[in-house]
């Protein structure tokens, strides 16, 4: 049972430390053009909700159970529906308006 | 050591711990609910952005040192929390209160920080009545430190519970859901400072 153990949180705090001072500290100097900063804010972003998933809310492929991680792979679908079928429309609406 | 703490909440190994292997799935199943709310209100506010209505955008209404220090509060009250499960596993019912109160406070600090943030904004006139891109913005941030308050409220009843009742396994299987709760509005926050502060700032 010490698969979930000190280190566990701690490797995850230290990732999360990390990927959290990297776009910090981009937007704070502005070292990169905006638009590459942009992508680097969204990298880290994507990479600190899995670091958080793995090492805070210990979802994995071994112990976390079938069904939260079906309900997880649901969630993510619906998400993925919902909200690009929204930002579809409405950027379309947008370019339609505009025009 | 308390023999009550053998059965780790989330891996069922007895009949009376099945029950609670149940409630946290249906918990996970709230959660996964709740993570569709905050999505379509990212969503919302990424349409939104641009709406001003001639008024205030982030630039001129975010600090990037406020949010840096809500995040640092944030992330390090999510590793206490997680320092709070693990006392509780060791049966040692003193750190797992030791480890809620820091976590609280630090919760507490971040709350702190975000009232003291929109109350400076509806004072100089950027109020959620403004423009699109206010209401959007108080919506989502105010949903999430609403969570964030909630949980707070939530850690002081366990502490008590924990004070009364001892790491139980009730206690422990409530315990355990919190920690869900408390982690999962981290990782809502690190949409909302990469969807909301650093491209405002940028």
């Amino acid at each position: 049972m010490e698969r979930h153990g000190l280190a566990s949180y701690l490797i995850g705090f230290v990732l999360a430390v990390i990927l959290t001072a990297v776009p910090f500290w981009l937007v704070y100097t502005h070292a990169l053009p905006p638009s590459r900063i942009m992508w680097i804010i969204a990298a880290a972003a994507v990479l600190q909700i899995l670091v958080h998933l793995h090492f805070f809310l210990h979802v994995n492929f071994t112990t976390t159970p079938k069904e939260n991680l079906l309900a997880i792979s649901f969630t993510a679908i619906l998400i993925f529906l919902m909200v690009g079928g929204s930002l579809w429309i409405m950027i379309d609406l947008h370019q339609r308006m505009a025009l | 050591m308390n023999a009550n703490v053998t059965a780790v909440p989330g891996h069922p190994h007895s009949e009376a711990s099945e029950i609670h292997a149940q409630r946290e799935l249906g918990f996970w199943l709230y959660l996964m609910g709740d993570a569709i709310i905050f999505a379509l209100l990212f969503m919302t506010y990424g349409i939104m952005v641009g709406n001003t209505a001639g008024g205030p955008a982030g630039k001129q209404l975010f600090s990037l040192d406020n949010a840096a220090l809500e995040t640092a509060l944030l992330l390090i009250s999510s590793m206490t929390f997680g320092f709070a499960s693990l006392s509780s596993r060791a049966g040692n019912r003193a750190a797992v209160m030791g480890w809620l109160a820091v976590t609280f406070l630090l919760g507490a600090g971040f709350i702190f920080l975000e009232i003291r943030e929109f109350l400076g904004m509806i004072r100089i006139g950027a109020g959620p009545d403004r423009s699109g891109f206010l209401s959007a913005f108080f919506t989502l941030v105010g949903t999430h430190g609403t969570h964030v308050s909630v949980g707070l409220i939530w850690i002081l009843i366990l502490g008590a519970q924990v004070a009364i009742k001892g790491l139980s396994l009730p206690v422990t299987s409530r315990l355990f859901r919190l920690g869900l709760f408390w982690h999962f509005l981290d990782i809502a926050w690190v949409g909302i400072f990469s969807v909301v502060y650093l491209p405002g700032l940028l």
